[in-house]
């Protein structure tokens, strides 16, 4: 028997706001528990939530960059259920009008393109932390309580583990690039839920659901489903059935393990929220900040390509992220030559990147000082060789490199009124060189230009040098 | 319409717990409640939209500029059981989670 | 200090003349509660403390300076115990300040002390509170309504000139009513919630409760506008509400012919119309109107109002404030323990009915059915309203009913609010204002305006105070010389 797969994925991203999604609390990580709070955080009675406008305009804004159709009357909702990590007991969220619906991204897996639908995404506020000890105990820092997320939910269009990487990858980059979002896993910024059944191929109802959960990594993703897949194929195939469960991808052993058996869905008793009135999203703001969207991957790429020459794979890799896309766009925008710039950050920035374990952003290199040095080897004021040991320097301590290469005594020699009346002295003694230079033997060019370059240590431009050398020659 | 069996499940809902008596009274009453809210059904609302929000103000929003909120201390002094600044609480009762 | 003889501004007076201190104004208010507290209950605590303030000089442009003023249990009053009448709240320390009781301090007034009401504002007799019941001053076998009762007992026994109260269904108009004082209710929006212990969301206004209606007006004046913590709060400019003009000439007075019926007692309603015929005698042209969904007003409130409170009310759960039952083991302890233990049976059958009409399977019928509905009530009236400047008729269908006659059935104490409800499910001004007694009981007109007309209540209620000559009248406890 043959199984199609339908997988569902539903995306909790993080909105990069300095507030709250309902209290003006500051957003910040790494505080001691309970600091970053305010009254309303902790669900005091008589607290009251007001919105955010910049969690909603950074909503809209991932909406557009996904394709989606913004709604323009909304309110909000009421999901209730008691969980320490959730001080009101409700959790207000988008449940009838959501911010947007209809979306899609597209995706490319082993050379075909698909598009992903998104069925809506809304705006939500996330939970505190609650740390389960050995005590019997469990620990709440409210901290995280109320930080705005936006979350995504797919069509029923991704059929393969594959696509489910793929699709995320793409999310992934696209959000990074809006600017609304860190969008990284490992901090917890993105998180995923996914669903997955399987169907004998031809069958027209879709097979039990499962879900999956403790996905910390989008390869985490790729094996648990991938394994959920088989397993459920391997249940069906011996002519068992699969239950409506939870299960949890286990990271050491690459499989899944039951969490939960669920009896029904859960009744979370949503109403629409009360304490905020209805909101009226105008088509003028939705427009204001459609232009307020940095350009996404797939245009940079196409300008890299077309405008500036780049080759396709390596237009590519620029806009992988878009730390890296800004940072060529800035670089090429001092004057740098696209090509040269493209070169650095393909080759020698991302190898001290990968040895030294690094996001472009923790380095000290700056687009300022990669453009100039890229600019003395141009107008030779330093040789290509020289450039390698500059960039090592900047890129460890920032330093510029126009004054490096003076302080250390790097620039080129290239003044032909410095460089000529030495040429013309190591004529005047090596002859012969120009007998045998003559006679066609090129060797003997060489070796007058080793001897310029001993005679000025090395700092003579090589490029001048052969000019020079040859219109003397020629002279005599 | 209202049995023992249903206002178990809207008790459990609830996080409220009754006893036997208690849930006799409860289910009576809450019946006798809810036959009076049967009478709705005698009014058309065919096409009448629900009212939830009755604000007759729409779209009010905050500015994204954070302010601290009241001390560690101060947010914690009604807490029954804390400790170095978390809030604790006995743990879930479970077998299904890890 | 007798209150009966006093108005905010004759009080003012008083102070600025400094014929009496703010200080001992205070102590004299303290001792009101002191000598007739132990009696009728109004007070849950007591801000004792207040009494030891000093004297300071009264500005003689600030009205409301110095003027005690009592507050229901359900605002927050920072750091003096806020219980909503519950066990589950009996040791609550407010760290904030609700908007109301912040900007009533900021006017100069003085917090005297927390008035008694039903647990968490559910009830219509104040018999629910965990404090114990509060009497009537007018006969302490009757109730004094609720679920503001101890705001409106203590203005009747003349113990404070003036106490906030809460309105969801007719929570200060029903015991104005019942204590001849006047109570009002403001527009929804019109007065922050930031700060008072939400019972249903859409449906909760901050009130005032006092034996004169501009003394009403005064404070409301002062705790009106919008509020950046409460976004349902309305940015419409607050009037000077206490420059009244008793005056109904040309006023266009509807009588909804649903509220004469109802079982509103006869002799309710002789006085009622009375009132009306006063209205009348002053130049107002009075109609008989129609409010054809009026009658579904109180099944359409008790689905709301008990959904939105089931979910308002789960954050008590024992875990950040509140009650916390001792023998627990794990979570589901706590919150089971604790909520079974901490809530009283009004408000638990109130969170019941409300997560029955929000689960999955009855949405539809109840809570959606009962949305619909108050969107009929609503039209009905915008059609009256279009026509006319105020709906009037009685506030309760009876005078205030015996102690313990009603607590067992909840079907019957709900329909005492029927008159009541329609003005909170329409988000609308309402007031009572007492015109007379039946069988030595007080009753009271209500008043209903369109959205934000405020003024033609305190306008028609003040010609209603100066020509029924009620304030002459004293209750059993209190204003005896
Ligand atoms: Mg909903
Ligand atoms: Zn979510």
């Amino acid at each position: 028997m043959n199984f199609e797969t339908t997988i569902g994925l539903e995306v909790h991203v993080e909105l990069k706001t300095k507030s709250k999604m309902y209290s003006p609390s500051p957003v910040s990580y790494g505080a001691a528990p309970n600091t970053m709070t305010n009254v309303i955080d902790f669900g005091f009675p008589g607290v009251l939530p007001t919105l955010n406008k910049n969690a909603y305009r950074l909503g809209i804004m991932v909406a557009l960059a996904l394709n989606a159709e913004v709604e323009h009357h909304t309110h909000f909702d009421r999901k209730n259920y008691f969980y320490p990590d959730n001080p009101k007991a409700y959790q207000i969220t988008q449940k009838e009008k959501p911010l947007a619906h209809d979306g899609w991204v597209e995706i490319e897996v082993n050379g075909q393109h698909k598009k992903i639908g998104i069925e809506e995404m809304h705006v939500e506020e996330d939970a505190g932390k609650n740390t389960h000890a050995t005590d019997g105990y469990s620990y709440v820092d409210l901290n995280r309580q109320g930080t705005p997320l936006i979350e995504i939910v797919s069509k029923p269009d991704i059929t393969s583990p594959e696509e489910a990487h793929a699709y995320l990858e793409r999310l992934r980059q696209i959000i990074q690039f809006t600017g609304a979002s860190d969008v990284k896993m490992e901090e917890g910024s993105m998180r995923v839920d996914t669903n997955i059944s399987i169907r004998p191929i031809g069958s027209d109802k879709l097979g039990q659901k499962v879900e999956l959960k403790n996905l910390n990594s989008f390869k985490h993703v790729l094996n648990g489903l991938a394994y959920e897949q088989k397993r459920q194929a391997d249940i069906l195939r011996a002519g068992g059935s699969i239950g409506q469960e939870t299960r949890r991808y286990d990271e050491a052993t690459g499989s899944t393990i039951l969490m939960r058996v669920k009896e029904g869905a859960d009744d979370y008793r949503y109403f629409p929220e009360p304490d905020l009135p209805d909101y009226h999203i105008t088509s003028e703001w939705i427009e204001q900040i459609s232009h307020e969207i940095p350009e996404m991957p797939d245009k940079r790429r196409q300008r890299y390509i077309k405008e500036l020459g780049i080759p396709e794979y390596d237009a590519g890799v620029l806009t992988d992220t878009k730390e890296m896309s800004d940072f060529f766009d800035q670089t090429v925008a001092l004057n740098a030559d696209p090509k040269q710039v493209s070169n650095w950050l393909m080759v020698n920035v991302n190898a001290y990147l990968n040895e030294n374990n690094l996001d472009l952003e923790q380095t000290k290199l700056t687009p300022q000082n990669l453009a100039m040095m890229i600019n003395l080897v141009k107008d030779g004021t330093i040789s290509s060789k020289i450039a390698k040991k500059v960039f090592a320097e900047t890129i460890a301590n920032g330093t510029d490199p126009k004054a490096w290469v003076e302080q250390k005594g790097m620039v080129q020699q290239s003044d032909p009124a410095v460089l000529e009346p030495i040429i013309n002295q190591i004529l005047d003694d090596n002859e012969q060189s120009i007998i045998d230079f003559k006679n066609g033997k090129d060797r003997a060019f060489g070796f007058l230009v080793g001897q310029i370059m001993k005679q000025t240590r090395g700092k003579a431009n090589p490029k001048v040098v052969n000019q020079l050398l040859t219109a003397e020659i020629n002279k005599r | 319409m209202l049995d023992k069996e249903l206002v178990q499940h809207v008790a459990h809902l609830s996080k409220l717990e009754f006893d036997e008596a208690d849930l006799e009274k409860f289910t009576l009453q809450l019946d006798e409640i809810i036959q009076m809210e049967n009478e709705l059904t005698a009014v058309d609302t065919t096409n009448v939209r629900p009212t939830t929000h009755i604000a007759r103000q729409e779209s009010t929003f905050r500015a994204d500029e954070p302010q601290k909120g009241p001390s560690r201390t101060e947010l914690l002094s009604n807490v029954p059981e804390q400790a170095d600044g978390f809030i604790k609480v006995p743990s879930i009762l479970t077998t299904e989670e890890d | 200090m007798n209150y009966f003889d006093e108005t905010i501004t004759s009080l003012h007076q008083k102070l600025v003349t400094k014929q009496i201190s703010n200080a001992e104004l205070a102590q004299a208010t303290l001792d009101n509660i002191d000598k007739t507290n132990d009696t009728i209950n109004s007070f849950i605590s007591v801000n004792t403390s207040i009494g030891q303030e000093p004297a300071f000089e009264i500005a003689a442009d600030q009205p409301l300076q110095g003027i005690p003023l009592a507050i229901k249990d359900n605002i927050l009053t920072k750091d003096l115990k806020t219980t909503a009448a519950s066990k589950m709240l009996a040791n609550f320390r407010p760290i904030y300040e609700a908007t109301v009781v912040d900007r009533a301090l900021r006017a100069g007034m003085v917090n005297i002390g927390k008035t008694n009401l039903d647990e968490f504002a559910m009830g219509s007799s104040t018999e629910t509170s965990y404090f114990g019941a509060t009497k009537n001053p007018w006969n302490l076998n009757k109730v004094p309504g609720g679920s503001s009762g101890g705001s409106a007992a203590a203005v009747a026994s003349g113990q404070v000139i003036a106490a906030l109260g809460t309105d969801t269904g007719g929570s200060v108009r029903q015991p104005a009513s019942f204590n001849g004082v006047f109570g009002i209710k403001p527009t929804y929006g019109r007065v922050s919630r930031w700060g008072v212990i939400a019972f249903s969301s859409s449906l909760d206004q901050v009130g005032i409760l006092s034996r004169h209606v501009v003394d009403s007006a005064q404070i409301l004046e002062a705790i009106s506008g919008y509020d950046k913590h409460d976004d349902t709060t309305s940015t419409q400019e607050v009037p000077a509400f206490s420059k009244i003009k008793a005056d109904v000439k040309g006023l266009r007075v509807a009588v909804p012919e649903e509220f004469m019926g109802y079982g509103v007692d006869p002799k309710v309603k002789e006085q009622v119309q009375k009132a009306i015929n006063t209205l009348q005698q002053q130049g107002a042209v009075v109609e008989s109107v129609q409010l054809p969904h009026a009658q579904y007003a109180v099944q359409v409130y008790y689905i709301i109002a008990s959904s939105e409170a089931s979910s308002n009310l789960q954050r008590y759960d024992g875990i950040r404030y509140g009650y916390r039952a001792d023998d627990v083991h794990n979570l589901e302890d706590v919150y089971i323990k604790s909520r079974s233990e901490g809530f009283g049976d009004e408000v638990k059958r109130r969170i019941m009915l409300g997560s029955f009409a929000l689960s999955a399977g009855y949405f539809d019928a109840y809570f959606n059915k009962a949305a619909q509905v108050r969107t009929l009530i609503i039209e009905d009236f915008k059609k009256i309203f279009a026509d006319y400047d105020l709906v009037v008729g009685p506030t309760a269908p009876t005078t205030a009913f015996d102690l313990n006659s009603r607590i067992d059935d909840p079907v019957v104490m709900y329909m005492n609010d029927i008159l009541t409800i329609p003005a909170n499910l329409a988000g609308l001004p309402a007031a009572s204002v007492p015109v007379g007694l039946a069988d030595n009981m007080p009753v009271g007109l209500q008043l209903i305006a369109p959205p934000f007309a405020e003024q033609t209540i305190f306008n028609a209620a003040q010609v209603l105070e100066n020509e029924s000559n009620f304030l002459q009248m004293q209750p059993k406890m209190g204003g005896q010389k």
